[in-house]
């Protein structure tokens, strides 16, 4: 066959490179510049578009479909505003480390820098806010951009990748060039995944010879994949060891183990940010000392010898100098230390660590997480509490906005396997939610997938229940209701005198009547004995339901480190007072 | 923790955007930018080298290390400061405007500094000078008196002694 007849214009190129990259479905909205690319795709069946009502949207679906599946998200949108409104979504994912491939259409090459109609500099723009993106100036190029992409998206530290497609681009022919079959190593980016066995070997010393030592795993360990926390569990139970998990990382261990401590952090449990304040060995898996977790730096876990496993070699001494750093992928570090620890038999110091317990258990004891229940009004935990109840023995996925009603999630879900839990943790975006939830239930058409919201931030996506409707989604969104912006409000109350500026939610819909506008069903709840019938009948529905269960609106988030503030020195209710907050304190978020 | 200013080589592929990667990961990131210098030193391979010259606690020096290693067309960082002994060297192109005896100073001065005279007018001379950034620094500041009417500098360059390659 001559090139000319086999050529193919650059969008179904990239159709095609699609195809062979394993992609299933694309979020996604049309617009100008990707007109061919959706002239392709209505001319195949083999993706599935789904079409989303705001590009920001189309990433947070992407990265809900990524972190429950463990692929890659792919997105595409239009130059101009459907690139910029996509740059929330790519930071979104580049904090939290989701593989999202980002579509977006450029203006032709030959207008690019002419303030042409719709024209952005979308390389420009995203260069901050991704691991890396492309602009393919030449049709002959693009198949094998779109393969780099993935490759790039989905190694290392996964991340968003974007690749700008101008117009003629699209248009122009050429031949298909089809992925490597066999993987071919990158001309720059070479991710170590693989850990140094002289490292290992300093990590099993520094492990045995723990008297009181905690693990503290992350995020890494869902990116490296279900394996990595299986072998995670059989690791902490050869030890015998306690365990916690960041925000990011619940569900790497199964939350009911006895040997986990819950989440730690700004709203974690007392019993692991205690036992991370005062224990002599920390072996952090996955997890990149971010600022929610380590409070006070200068007052951070300061007796510790600290171990670092991290695929980021950037992450490691950023915040927290460590005493060793082992580089490489959380699952392949994980299966040579149960190697070593297993031919090594180390006589662990058991004495000490039945000491450490006893202590860890007197913390545990506190019962940080009690609350006060209330006969008359909602309590937002008890909300989750019979939520989990009702939800545990499902096959089910929690997604989450940013605020309050998050914390409260992340304290009253239990996980007990990873990629269930999707949430905003690096960026914190309101809005990430029920877009994210979509991308689950797409990913998941069976199981039950609930978005775990607060009235005010379902506002800043709410148009996406068009999208669950049209597709039949039966995305639940319960909604904590507390008429207020309910982590500002917190705030202001510890830290501002409880000057409530403009964290009232004025003028909310009617969220029943919302629901049913879109075709979705509404159900409402404000008393806590009627409270299991509606999680009963949300559940039961086989359709988009919107739950507005309206809760105590004075409710605080507890226990929490205030700002600026050591692991020791946490809140653990409204009637612990806050000593005056420092000035260096006030300035952190 | 003590400031050090270090030197640091970076081999890029030479693509479009490269600079303003390494440039926006600088301001975005709040590091120290001294003298930063690029070209295209491998045009078959299409390969860059870009010399930094940055400032920072040794935490923070890692971190730049660190972060610019990540960046997908980056094939290697090497902190010249850190590793062994090597050589900087930077170029300035300075004009001098004067007449008489100042005019003559200049001369005999930039014939101490080997700097060469690329330019001449009657009443102005181009000199170039070669040299680490302390002399050319110097000679600068010995023309400041003569008639100094315009710099224009290179940035540092910087290699390591020896065989070895970046």
């Amino acid at each position: 066959m001559k090139p000319e007849e086999s050529a193919t214009t650059g969008a179904d190129l990239l159709v095609k490179a699609l195809i062979d990259e394993d992609v299933e479905v694309i979020f996604g909205y049309p617009g100008g510049a990707v007109l061919p690319i959706y002239d392709s795709l209505f001319k195949q069946n083999r993706l599935r578009h789904i079409l989303v009502r705001h590009e920001q949207a189309a990433v947070h679906a992407a990265e809900g479909y990524a972190r429950s599946t463990g692929k890659v998200g792919v997105v595409l949108v239009t130059s101009g505003p459907g690139a910029t409104n996509a740059v929330t979504g790519l930071t979104d994912a580049l904090m939290d480390s989701i593989p999202v491939v980002c579509l977006t259409g450029q203006v032709p090459t030959h207008l690019i820098g002419n303030d042409a109609f719709q024209e952005a500099d979308t390389t420009g723009i995203t260069r901050p806010c991704t691991k890396h993106n492309y602009l393919v100036k030449a049709v002959e190029n693009l198949a094998r951009t779109v393969h780099e992409a993935f490759y790039v998206a989905r190694s290392g530290r996964p991340g968003p990748v974007v690749i700008d497609l101008p117009k003629d681009v699209l248009m122009n022919k050429h031949d298909y060039t089809a992925p490597p079959k066999v993987a071919v190593e990158h001309k720059s980016y070479r991710p170590q995944t693989k850990p140094d066995p002289k490292k290992i070997a300093q990590a099993i010393e520094m492990i045995a010879h723990a008297k009181r030592p905690i693990f503290y795993a992350g995020g890494g360990i869902i990116n490296s994949g279900p394996k990595a926390s299986k072998l995670l569990a059989q690791f902490v139970h050869m030890t015998g060891y306690p365990i916690t998990n960041t925000l990011m990382g619940l569900g790497s261990f199964p939350a009911s183990d006895k040997q986990f401590l819950g989440m730690l952090g700004m709203h974690g449990t007392y019993e692991a940010n205690l036992a991370m304040h005062g224990c002599d060995v920390m072996i952090n898996i996955g997890a990149r000392f971010d600022d929610r977790i380590t409070g006070n730096l200068t007052k951070f876990s300061p007796g510790s010898k600290k171990i670092h496993v991290d695929i980021d070699p950037s992450s490691i001494n950023k915040n927290v100098r460590v005493d060793l750093a082992v580089v490489g992928d959380a699952g392949l570090v994980l299966e040579e230390m149960i190697k070593l620890w297993k031919a090594k038999q180390p006589k662990v110091d058991l004495k000490a660590l039945k000491a450490w317990w006893a202590e860890i258990e007197k913390w545990r004891g506190r019962n940080c997480l009690a609350y006060k229940p209330n006969k008359e009004t909602i309590k937002p935990q008890y909300a989750l509490e019979r939520l989990y109840h009702h939800i545990k023995d499902k096959d089910h996925y929690i997604t989450t906005e940013v605020g309050q009603h998050q914390m409260w999630a992340a304290q009253f879900l239990k996980f007990e396997q990873p990629n269930r839990w999707m949430t905003s943790g690096g960026l914190g975006t309101m809005g990430y939610g029920f877009p994210a939830a979509m991308g689950v239930q797409i990913a998941h058409p069976d199981a039950l997938v609930i978005d775990v919201a607060g009235e005010a931030s379902i506002m800043m996506n709410i148009q996406e229940l068009s999208t669950v409707a049209q597709y039949q989604l039966p995305v639940k969104i319960f909604i904590l209701n507390n008429h207020y912006m309910g982590m500002v409000r917190q705030w202001q109350e510890l830290l501002h005198g409880g000057r409530y500026s403009e964290s009232y939610s004025e003028s909310l819909p009617d969220f029943v009547k919302l629901a049913d506008a879109f075709g979705a069903v509404g159900l409402r709840c404000h008393e806590p004995d009627k409270l299991d019938g509606v999680i009963q009948e949300m559940i039961k529905i086989r359709k988009p339901v919107v739950v507005d269960v309206l809760v105590d609106e004075a409710e605080n988030c507890f226990p929490m480190i205030p700002s600026g503030a050591a692991h020791n020195e946490m809140l653990l209710g409204p009637d612990d007072k806050a000593g005056k907050v420092s000035d260096e304190g006030m300035v952190l978020v | 923790m003590e400031i050090q200013s270090h030197t640091i080589s970076v081999l890029v592929a030479n693509e479009p955007g490269i600079l303003a990667r390494v440039v926006g990961l600088f301001s975005g990131r709040g590091y120290n930018i001294e003298s930063l210098t690029v070209a295209e030193t491998d045009a078959r391979q299409s390969l860059s080298r870009i010399t930094i010259v940055t400032k920072g606690t040794p935490m923070i020096i890692e971190q730049i290390k660190a972060q610019l290693d990540r960046l997908v067309p980056v094939y290697r960082v090497r902190d010249l400061t850190v590793e062994g002994p090597h050589i900087e060297r930077e170029l300035a192109l300075v004009k001098v405007k004067g007449t008489g005896e100042k005019r003559v100073e200049a001369l005999r001065l930039a014939d101490v500094f080997r700097a060469k005279v690329i330019d001449a007018k009657a009443d102005s001379f181009v000199f170039e000078v070669t040299g680490n950034s302390d002399k050319v620094q110097t000679f600068i500041g010995l023309m400041e008196a003569l008639g100094l009417v315009d710099v224009g500098r290179t940035g540092i360059v910087a290699m390591s002694r020896g065989g070895e390659a970046l």
